[in-house]
């Protein structure tokens, strides 16, 4: 089928584009400054310099010691290497074999947490949400255990977008003496990250979350928590993860994160504005429409629904043929049978969750493309329900 | 995931959509809770469908599919119409992607049931002559 002129791209929390910016700051670490960090001649130097640098500015807006900061090749490995490294080591040392996590994590703790339990023996409490995707703080209170070793809590949903209570589970974990990490993958270039002020000893993001390229990521360590090392090797990375660094890699994620903190509070105010125009729009357009995650607590770029009686998928391909990008948490559009795991914790029933769309702005979107998705998917949703048997308005 | 070029043209400009007020036979298959949910109307003439429309809840290829079930079978003997497959479904398409061959390929399944149910109440009213047409859904075979 054609593809329409006009690409409008509102799925920001999967990736974004790398801000050109970023892509100059990374040229010259290619063909010219090509040096292995590890080697002692003028090339390796450079080499060994940029990362420094870019370790400093990335220290430098997480408020931590340069030494405390991993890089890593994405969010995924920050994810398994915080939960995997803690557990283990942890458990080397006597402390126990209980994790606490929350029922709404990304699949890359949900997953890691799930074999931890599985192939070696870790007892794992997935805390329940409220409707919002909200984690409650005194669950987490009465979660742990003497033997807990680890608590993890995303700082905000990658689906719903609800911002987590970081600052005080990490306040409750700390009384105890228990390592506490977040994955803020979806947080990253939005949410100030000051590891102090939220109370975490690991952190994960991930540079294309923020107009970084793919491929790099972060793994925050707070000096003196135990963490073995999942990938063993060469001394990178303060022996805690081998493996020649990706230099252009992450002299593109520093560059990135520099450039989203730097004007954080300008694309914040715009974004959360463009938000709101389409929350609003598409709640008084669409009857039976329901805005998923926390109403206000949520990231400035997020806006997410369910739609009853119709299916994700299909609404993502009629957008699609207008050169729209969305996203959903169908079992359909992804490669599971079962709807999301997060709307299906929030207590929204399966049939309904198939039916979720997720629209997340960035920094090119405009009020034009806001009212374009406006002006299209209330007809998109209606010609759908038309379809569909479980349709109240069709009997 | 790719969707061949009928499977778009199949679901943008889905055949047969609604229902049929006064049905012969009507067939169901899937669960919302799995995400698809096919409805099939039939109308019946000297053991022939003359008339079909189906409701479907589900995704690309469970709208496509349906819309090009019911082209397969309009106008076919009831005999005829028993041996399509939901193979046959997703040839006739191009291919469906493999993930997608199960859980939103069951539009045969819900002509064979509509077939069934129109023979069940056809069978019904010859055994009772003054027992009325049931117009009730027969339960979903749920997946």
């Amino acid at each position: 089928m054609e593809r329409p002129a006009k690409v409008i791209y509102l799925d920001h929390a999967a990736t974004t584009a790398v801000d050109p910016r970023v892509v100059e700051a990374m040229q010259p670490y290619w063909t010219e400054r090509y040096g292995n960090a590890s080697s002692i001649y003028s090339l390796g130097r450079e080499a060994a310099q940029a990362m420094a640098s870019a370790r400093a500015t990335v220290a430098d807006i997480l408020h931590c010691e340069p030494k405390e900061i991993i890089f890593t090749s994405c969010g995924s490995e920050s994810d398994n290497l915080a939960l995997r490294g803690v557990a283990f080591a942890q458990r080397h040392r006597g402390k126990g074999h209980h994790i606490i996590t929350s029922s709404i994590e990304h699949h890359a703790v949900s997953h890691t947490c799930e074999q931890l339990e599985k192939y070696f023996d870790f007892e794992v409490t997935y805390l329940p949400v409220d409707r919002y995707a909200m984690v409650d703080p005194d669950e987490v209170r009465r979660a742990i255990r003497d033997d807990t070793v680890l608590i993890s809590v995303m700082t905000a949903n990658n689906e719903v977008g609800t911002i987590q209570p970081i600052a005080e589970i990490g306040r409750i974990a700390h009384e105890r003496g228990i390592p506490f990490h977040t994955d803020a993958v979806q947080a990253g270039g939005a949410l100030p990250l000051d590891v102090n002020d939220l109370h975490v000893d690991l952190l994960s993001l991930s540079a294309h979350k923020f107009y970084g390229p793919k491929g790099v990521g972060v793994l925050y360590v707070r000096k003196g928590t135990p963490l073995l090392s999942m990938q063993t090797g060469g001394a990178h990375e303060h022996k805690r993860r081998a493996g020649t660094e990706n230099v252009a890699g992450i002299v593109g994620l520093a560059t990135a994160l520099k450039l989203a903190y730097d004007h954080a509070a300008e694309n914040n105010a715009r974004i959360t504005a463009l938000r709101e125009r389409l929350i609003r729009g598409v709640l008084e357009s669409i009857p039976d429409a329901q805005l998923t995650g926390h109403p206000t607590q949520r990231l400035p770029n997020n806006a997410s629904f369910v739609f009853k009686y119709i299916e994700g998928e299909s609404i993502l391909i009629n957008l699609d043929l207008l050169g729209i990008c969305a996203s959903s948490g169908s079992a359909c559009s992804s490669a599971s049978l079962e709807p999301s795991h997060v709307l299906l914790a929030m207590g929204i029933p399966a049939e309904v969750a198939h039916g979720s769309l997720r629209l997340t702005l960035g920094r090119e979107n405009t009020e034009e493309d806001v009212d374009y998705v406006l002006q299209v998917l209330p007809g998109i949703v209606k010609k759908l329900r038309m379809m569909s048997p479980l349709y109240p308005g069709n009997k | 995931m790719e969707y061949s070029e009928l499977v778009m043209e199949h679901f943008m400009n889905p055949r047969n959509v609604g229902v049929i007020e006064d049905p012969d036979g009507v067939g169901k298959e899937g669960n919302p809770v799995c995400g698809d949910l096919m409805e099939i109307f039939i109308k019946v003439e000297d053991d022939r469908i003359v008339d079909i429309k189906f409701r479907t809840f589900g995704c690309g290829a469970a709208i496509a599919t349906s819309s090009i079930a019911t082209e397969m079978v309009k106008g076919k003997t009831l005999d005829e119409a028993e041996e399509l497959t939901n193979r046959a479904v997703a040839e006739a398409l191009g291919g469906l992607p493999p993930i997608k061959m199960h859980c939103s390929n069951l539009a045969s399944d819900a002509i064979h049931a509509a077939i069934a149910d129109y023979r069940r109440r056809r069978n019904g009213s010859k055994k009772n002559e003054s027992s009325q047409k049931t117009s009730e859904v027969p339960k979903s075979s749920e997946v």
